[in-house]
């Protein structure tokens, strides 16, 4: 009690002192405070064993108790606690930056060497989110997976953080020193030696110093490799013109198209366009024209196969003869049909062939990037004679009007990269390489099998590379210099119409990278220039006022390209394409009048070498159509749909993004066609050894409806060996089969089963709809005929059928149109929700159990064979019913209705009943089974946007229709005083999607575009017999097929029941089977 | 299986013959005063090393969370909801023994109740473990309380899921008070018999002054009466409840009107099934023949069987509904149900449920204890595999083809259930070595009426 009294009065006389002092004493009165002898007398009773808790030394019982004790403590940790956070305020403010507000940059993302235009939204100076650039006519506001996940690339922890020389941490200025010392040895034998290895470039900065190292040290080489190029490509432009140059389509003015295997909404630098462009065409609305018929031509299955009218699966094999057949049917000269052409093809070969002529100057005959040159050159001379080549604008043609265009490359250096990459081999081998500087890429990995990349490398006495992680290639150079993000560095890059654009940075490199320009610099320049300075002083020739043409100084100019995202040189206003203004001004025109080319040179006119035609021609008919039973199988290689050529492979977003058409995740497969499965009796998930070239490979097989028999389709870019943790022991590496005679299909190949098996992890195991009117098709005979053929489908239950008082909509009523006939199923929108929204990555195994986190998801149905099925798209997220089941079964009302129709989850308010899910009839909820968010990786923090929760463990989430967006705008619009108006929410799906296949807007204002597309007679409810009312609404999918082939593969689409296909595919593995 | 059965058997006694009060009290106190007996402690130890499992598990659970378990989208329940109605169902039959048999005055129920109540206390228990780490979570569990708190946040009423906290708890209160009080007059037995100062102690505690005057037992009657009277009503509402959870769902399986009644029902039959499993072996172990006779367990093969059969009824419901409703859905989840990938379960269930009970028509199945023994066992399993296959065939295959999915559960969910049935064994072991097992006071009061029929039947054996 005496200790008590004493503690009160020495505390009380601490308050004393401490009262008695004012103003700035106060803290050194603390600062003495804490000195006292009292002070320390009581911290010694609080904490009596403080100081001398280590003092008695460790004896084993001790040591036990402390680790248990330490055990018990690790554990309550792990449970879940939000971490501490510090705010801290700028001291000086930013200029622009108002915390809280984001700023939106235009820049550009290249893949295979063409840009992709992008703005990209910036938190306080951290990028967060990619949208497309609406300015670009490349990309028109959207955007493909890849570019969506890229800014997940640009975090990645597990970017190479450090240079390394032989493994050991070194300086940027002791590389740069090697470098030079090299240099200059070299520079008395004019460069000899020297050989720089880069990917596909367009970027004319870069062109610029290359060139002038060229320059400078005249015998040193310059060699390309791209392991996904376009080598064929090139080949076929210059075998048929006799000169290296760029086609472009224009699907906006066609009316038929024919696609030879091109899968052109997913795959070529104009991808986006073209999707948006060809969507826009097959859009139903009102009293429609015809569509723009697509036949299909395809191997391995493809999403343009999906939107086809007609598809036709063929063996990689067998698709020249169709050109070939299809050439002579259009009347090319000097080509004769081949003989002996199946039914099947000749069929189509008739019906392609006589629409194109009908629709002479308004068709495209499009040839695949994977299809030999020969089939390059028969597309060109068809889409010559059929007069669908625009003629080259002069001064008495102003507008080149026409479906395709030819025009000077876009890449500075158009090569054979292939037999670029073989010379560099050999003579790596021959020991003609003294230094080797590789810009980008990963040649290890990516190269051919034969030619055996690094052994040869071995032979080179200086190698550096540089690249964005410690990689195959990393491994076998002496030098390792981690690249700089495309949103760290300055560059540029041009997109697939000519258009070239100022790659800015939106952060300072997080890891120290450098850029390809750098590096260069450092080569050329003394001292060393920044990329911005090499980028900038490139640019002042080009934009400056050298020609007269445009009146300004440099600074406007260059400060303008970088606001829009587009170079500004005499850009003509009509040619620009706005999202709104679509058709208006054909691609082409854009194209023609993109004075871009004045700076590298203009069009000349071209003309097809008939010779070259007919040597084609003998080649194809020569080689003849292969036999259906050949031996063995056909080897189909393929970029992987979602992480590349394995550039992406330590992407969390993309790995677990399902491939479009397999839906699978985190691995890549053997594809195989149901029946080849069967011969071979496989299932999924069954290993098998593919032999092939002499080399062998295990795989594990994944059925795919639409496959060709007798082929089998490896997707490239997984099996790496040495990447992130992310990547690293996902899938196999089809590179290893891959040989610089057959980079693209090779036939004669075996396969074996080998009774062992591989988890697969899909997101979607069943294929059919069971019967069911979920994706709702007709043609469009059937539309005009009936055009509210969809709504018949199901009976939709009376809108005063509810059992609670209905909900007054007062204000705004969201809602949400998803037109079917436009999705091309490529994964955009998913990417785009996951980024806006903060969505987790789960990971294979809980992938395989069914918890990914996507709060889209793309549903992918087959209707009619599974030989020859057709295959539908159909996006589906949270519906946000008026009457939502999942509302009234929630214990603690944490999903609520809003005054708007939003079924609103409070995160706070979730106890993880799952309750909502179960009852949930389109499944649309993701429950945080595990804490999948992370928020350990301290730069993985700079990526989640701000305005949205992160979640943690135990609470479920779904789709909010991007509330935060609608409530951001909601707040500019109440101080404006006025309504939202239409069109200015666009949620994160809407705004990606290449083909504007969603709409979101206000259904209470019967002028609003989303709600103009409910009023369409194609609109429908998806499962609205249930009564749940769903804002999300579809319009049905409109196919227009060939009278003269019939609607086949139609009637079991929609309107019957779809066969089940059970017994070949419809269980995938998944989890562990069955349970009890 | 005695050769001598009396010629009524239907009436056999419910009594072992030649019981005096003195040696009923002995017989059953003795169980509890007894020296404890070695097999027990082996017994309790397994079972509790089962409770230690489950301590493990769930401090896994709440360290890691629910994603242990096997749940996922579409399957958002599994094991753990299926044990939790499994454990209810369980808990039926004491309420219904105790209450709903002392009203309809049936006196066969008296050497059944204590531990068919105790039995339910336990159940119950063990069910309640259940919602609350099924949770995502567990520690705001309180929030499905109408508790009155700050921000004036209440539960939301029209979930079932918040019927079913009131349902729940409500049960267990009842089934508590109702298994204590009942205690009360044997508590005071064995505070008076035992030898032991602690027992006294803890007893007399217990026994709450019972001092067996005419005023106690007045009081004590119109107080059991009225509890049962309470707990009547709650036999019916705890299960409707439960079936609710699913019954105003839509997932097709699940959306049905006749889930109530036949949730009862299927209680019920459980119930019983579980009594039987205890019942064997216990009067076996403690030689308590007499008062647990081949009566008490005809009569209860006997419920068994008439429950059975409405459940069977509501399986052939549903099936006809599905057809009669012409509802595609409906039709495709009972398809699904006896063709899908859980047909194994499905069949099962069904040989468990339906086909091996109706073994109990024969009279001679009826009177064998270890067949009987056997059955019960077969309904247990049958009735678990009842709700998974509600649960989970349901959930797994509902609208939309492209989402469907498979569910197993994991070791974790195992290792749970086999803790559960730990923590119910080592509750149930606890309560055979320190409560009498057998209510001794009402045994002794069914004596005069046994020992008539006893008489009577000796006569016309004569």
């Amino acid at each position: 009690m005496s200790d008590e009294g004493r503690k009160t009065r020495e505390v009380r006389e601490i308050r004393e002192r401490l009262s008695g002092a004012r103003g700035p004493a106060f803290w050194r009165s603390l600062e003495e405070l804490a000195g006292t002898p009292g002070f320390q007398e009581i911290l010694h009773e609080e904490f009596p064993r403080h100081a001398s808790e280590w003092a008695e030394g460790f004896d084993r019982r001790r040591f036990l108790q402390l680790s248990g004790a330490t055990l018990a403590l690790a554990g309550l940790t792990a449970c879940t606690r939000q971490p501490q956070e510090r705010i801290v305020p700028y001291v000086k403010q930013p200029e622009e930056i108002v915390p809280g507000r984001p700023l939106f940059y235009a820049t550009a993302a290249t893949l295979g060497g063409y840009a992709m235009a992008l703005l990209v939204e910036s938190h306080e100076g951290r990028p967060t989110k990619i949208e497309g650039n609406p300015l670009h006519p490349a990309s028109l506001g959207a955007t493909d997976a890849f570019a969506q996940a890229s800014i997940l690339g640009l975090y990645d922890p597990d970017r190479s953080q450090v240079l390394t020389e032989l493994g050991t941490i070194q300086t940027w200025e002791a590389f740069s020193k090697a470098l030079t010392t090299r240099l200059a040895a070299l520079a008395a034998l004019k460069g000899d030696g020297l050989r720089i290895l880069t990917e596909t470039v367009t970027s004319p900065t870069l062109a610029d110093q290359l060139r002038t190292l060229l320059a400078k040290y005249p015998k040193a080489r310059w060699h390309q490799w791209e392991s996904a190029g376009r080598d064929n490509v090139r080949a076929g432009a210059k075998a048929a013109f006799g000169r290296y140059v760029e086609t472009v389509y224009d699907f906006s003015a066609a009316d038929v198209v024919v696609s030879l295997d091109a899968d052109f909404v997913m795959h070529g630098p104009g991808r986006t366009r073209y999707a948006r462009d060809f969507a826009a065409r097959r859009k139903v609305r009102g009293k429609p024209r015809d569509l723009c018929r697509l036949y299909m031509i395809e191997s391995a299955p493809t999403n343009t196969g999906t939107l086809a009218d007609h598809r036709l699966g063929l063996t990689a094999g067998e698709i020249p003869a169709f050109a070939l057949a299809l050439a002579a049917e259009v009347g090319v000269t000097g080509v004769s049909r081949p003989t002996g052409l199946p039914p099947r093809m000749a069929a189509l070969v008739s019906a392609a062939g006589a629409e194109l002529k009908a629709k002479r100057g308004a068709g495209i005959v499009i040839p695949s990037e994977f299809a030999p040159p020969e089939v390059h050159v028969l597309a060109h001379a068809m889409n010559e004679v059929l007069g669908n080549v625009a003629p080259t604008p002069g001064p008495d043609q102003p507008e080149g009007r026409g479906t395709t265009q030819h025009s000077e490359p876009l890449e500075v250096e158009p090569i054979d990269q292939l037999a670029s990459l073989k010379e560099l081999t050999s003579d790596m081998n021959a020991g003609r390489v003294d230094t080797l500087l590789i810009l980008g890429g990963n040649p290890v990995y990516t190269a051919p099998a034969d030619l055996d990349l690094s052994k040869a490398f071995l032979k080179v006495p200086l190698r550096a590379h540089l690249s964005f992680e410690d990689d195959e290639t990393s491994a076998y150079c002496q030098w390792h210099v981690p690249a700089s993000h495309e949103l760290e560095t300055w560059s540029d890059a041009r997109a697939f119409d000519g258009s070239a654009t100022i790659i800015q940075p939106l952060i300072e490199p997080l890891y120290g990278g450098k850029s390809a320009h750098e590096v260069l610099s450092l080569m050329l320049d003394d001292p060393p220039r920044t990329a911005y300075d090499v980028v900038r002083a490139f640019w002042v020739k080009p934009l400056g006022d050298a020609t007269g043409r445009e009146p300004g100084t440099f600074e406007t100019k260059w400060r303008r390209s970088l606001h829009d995202g587009i170079v500004q040189i005499a850009l003509p206003k009509e040619g620009m394409n706005t999202p709104n203004s679509l058709g208006s001004n054909s691609l082409g025109s854009w194209v023609y009048r993109n004075p871009l080319f004045s700076i590298l040179g203009h069009a000349a006119p071209l003309a097809i070498s008939p010779d070259a035609v007919t040597r084609a021609a003998t080649s194809i008919a020569a080689t003849g159509i292969p036999a259906t039973s050949v031996d063995g199988f056909e080897l189909i290689f393929r970029p992987d749909p979602t992480i590349h050529d394995g550039r992406f492979a330590n992407n969390g977003w993309l790995q677990e993004l399902p491939k479009p058409l397999s839906k699978l995740t985190w691995d890549n497969a053997a594809l195989l066609a149901p029946a080849a499965a069967a011969r071979l009796g496989v299932v999924n998930g069954d290993v098998v050894e593919i032999a092939a070239n002499g080399r062998s490979l295990r795989a594990p097989v994944w059925i795919q409806p639409a496959h060709p028999d007798n082929a089998v389709t490896l997707h490239l870019g997984y099996g790496r060996r040495r990447t992130g943790r992310v990547g690293s022991g996902a899938g196999f590496d089809a590179n290893a089969l891959r040989t610089s005679a057959a980079l693209w299909s090779v036939r004669g190949a075996t396969l074996t089963k080998t009774g062992e098996t591989h988890p697969l992890a899909t997101t979607q195991e069943h294929f059919s709809m069971e019967g069911r009117h979920l994706v709702r098709v007709g043609t469009l005979e059937e539309y005009r005929r009936e055009p509210r053929f969809a709504q018949e489908m199901e009976e939709t239950p009376p809108r005063d059928l509810n059992f609670f008082p209905g909900h007054p909509y007062e204000g705004y009523a969201w809602g949400l149109s998803i037109d079917l006939s436009s999705c091309t199923g490529c994964g955009a929108c998913v990417l785009a929700c996951a980024a806006e929204n903060n969505a987790p990555v789960v990971g294979k195994d809980q992938v395989m159990r069914g918890r990914e986190m996507h709060w889209i998801r793309i549903d992918r149905y087959y209707a009619g064979e599974l030989d020859d099925p057709r295959t539908h798209h159909q996006p589906v997220m949270c519906m946000q019913c008026e009457q939502a089941p999942c509302e009234v079964v929630c214990p603690v009302g944490a999903t609520n209705h809003s005054s708007e129709g939003l079924n609103d989850m409070v995160y706070n308010r979730c106890v993880g009943t799952r309750y909502c899910s179960n009852n949930c009839p389109y499944k649309v909820r993701r429950f945080n089974f595990l804490k999948y968010s992370d928020d350990t990786t301290p730069v993985l923090k700079l990526l989640h946007n701000p305005d949205v929760t992160v979640r943690s463990r135990g609470v479920m989430e779904k789709c909010t229709y991007c509330v935060q967006r609608i409530n951001e705008t909601r707040i500019v619009a109440e101080r404006e005083s006025r309504k939202i108006r239409d069109g200015e929410i666009v949620t994160a799906c809407q705004q990606a999607c290449p083909t504007e296949a969603i709409v979101f807007g206000d259904i209470n204002d019967p002028r609003s575009h989303v709600s103009r597309l409910k009023a369409e007679a194609t609109n429908y409810g998806l499962l609205e017999q249930l009564n749940t009312r769903p804002r999300t609404t579809y319009l049905a999918k409109i196919v227009d097929p060939n009278p003269a082939l019939g609607a086949a593969g139609l009637e079991e689409a929609g309107h019957e029941p779809a066969p089940h296909g059970e017994a070949t595919q419809s269980e995938a593995p998944r989890g562990e089977g069955e349970g009890s | 299986m005695t050769p001598d059965l009396p010629a009524r058997s239907a009436q056999a006694p419910i009594i072992g013959p030649g019981h005096t009060s003195a040696t009923v009290t002995d017989q059953i106190s003795a169980v509890v005063l007894m020296k404890t007996p070695r097999w027990w402690f082996f017994a309790f130890g397994v079972s509790f090393l089962l409770v230690m499992m489950l301590m493990y598990a769930l401090a896994y659970l709440f360290t890691k969370g629910v994603g242990i378990f096997g749940v996922n989208v579409p399957v958002g329940w599994g094991w753990d909801i299926t044990n939790f109605v499994w454990w209810i169902g369980i808990g039926h039959a004491g309420t219904l023994i105790s209450a709903i048999l002392l009203l309809l005055r049936q006196d066969w129920r008296n050497s059944i109740n204590r531990f068919a109540e105790a039995m339910t206390l336990f159940a119950v228990a063990c069910a309640g473990i259940y919602p609350l780490i099924h949770l995502g979570r567990p520690w705001v569990f309180y929030w499905l309380f109408p508790y009155p708190n700050s921000m004036g946040i209440w539960p939301q009423f029209r979930s079932p899921l918040v019927w079913d906290v009131f349902a729940v708890s409500t049960y267990a209160t009842i089934s508590m008070l109702f298994w204590f009080v009942g205690l009360i007059p044997d508590l005071a037995t064995l505070r008076d018999r035992t030898t032991n100062k602690m027992g006294r102690i803890v007893y007399g505690i217990l026994a709450m002054g019972w001092r067996g005057s005419a005023k106690h037992w007045h009081n004590y009657e119109a107080a059991y009466l009225m509890l049962a009277g309470l707990a009547t009503p709650l036999v019916v509402s705890v299960h409707s409840v439960v079936s609710f959870d699913f019954a105003s769902g839509i997932i097709p399986g699940w959306h049905t009107t006749i889930f109530p009644p036949y949730f009862v029902a299927g209680a019920i039959y459980s119930g019983f099934a579980m009594v039987l499993t205890l019942a064997i072996p216990l009067r076996a172990l403690f030689k308590l023949e007499d008062f647990i006779t081949d009566r008490h367990l005809q009569n209860m093969a006997k419920v068994m069987l008439a429950t059975g059969l409405i459940v069977a009824y509501g399986y052939a419901m549903e099936i006809f509904m599905a057809w009669y409703s012409g509802n595609r859905f409906e039709e495709f989840m009972v398809k699904n149900r006896m063709l899908g990938p859980y047909m194994f379960q499905y069949w099962s269930l069904i040989a468990c449920n339906i086909l091996i009970p109706q073994l109990l028509w024969l009279k001679k199945v009826r009177s064998s204890a270890p067949i009987l023994f056997v059955i019960a066992i077969v309904v247990n399993v049958g009735m678990w595999l009842e709700r998974y296959v509600i649960i989970v065939t349901s959930l797994h295959r509902d609208f939309l083809p492209s989402s469907w999915g498979m569910y197993s559960g994991t070791v974790w969910d195992k290792v749970t259930f086999l803790g559960t049935i730990g923590l119910f064994l080592s509750l149930m072991f606890l309560f055979i070595r320190f409560l009498p097992v057998i209510s001794i006071f009402e045994m002794r009061a069914i004596l005069p009426e046994a020992k008539k029929l006893a008489d009577e039947a000796e006569e016309e054996g004569a």
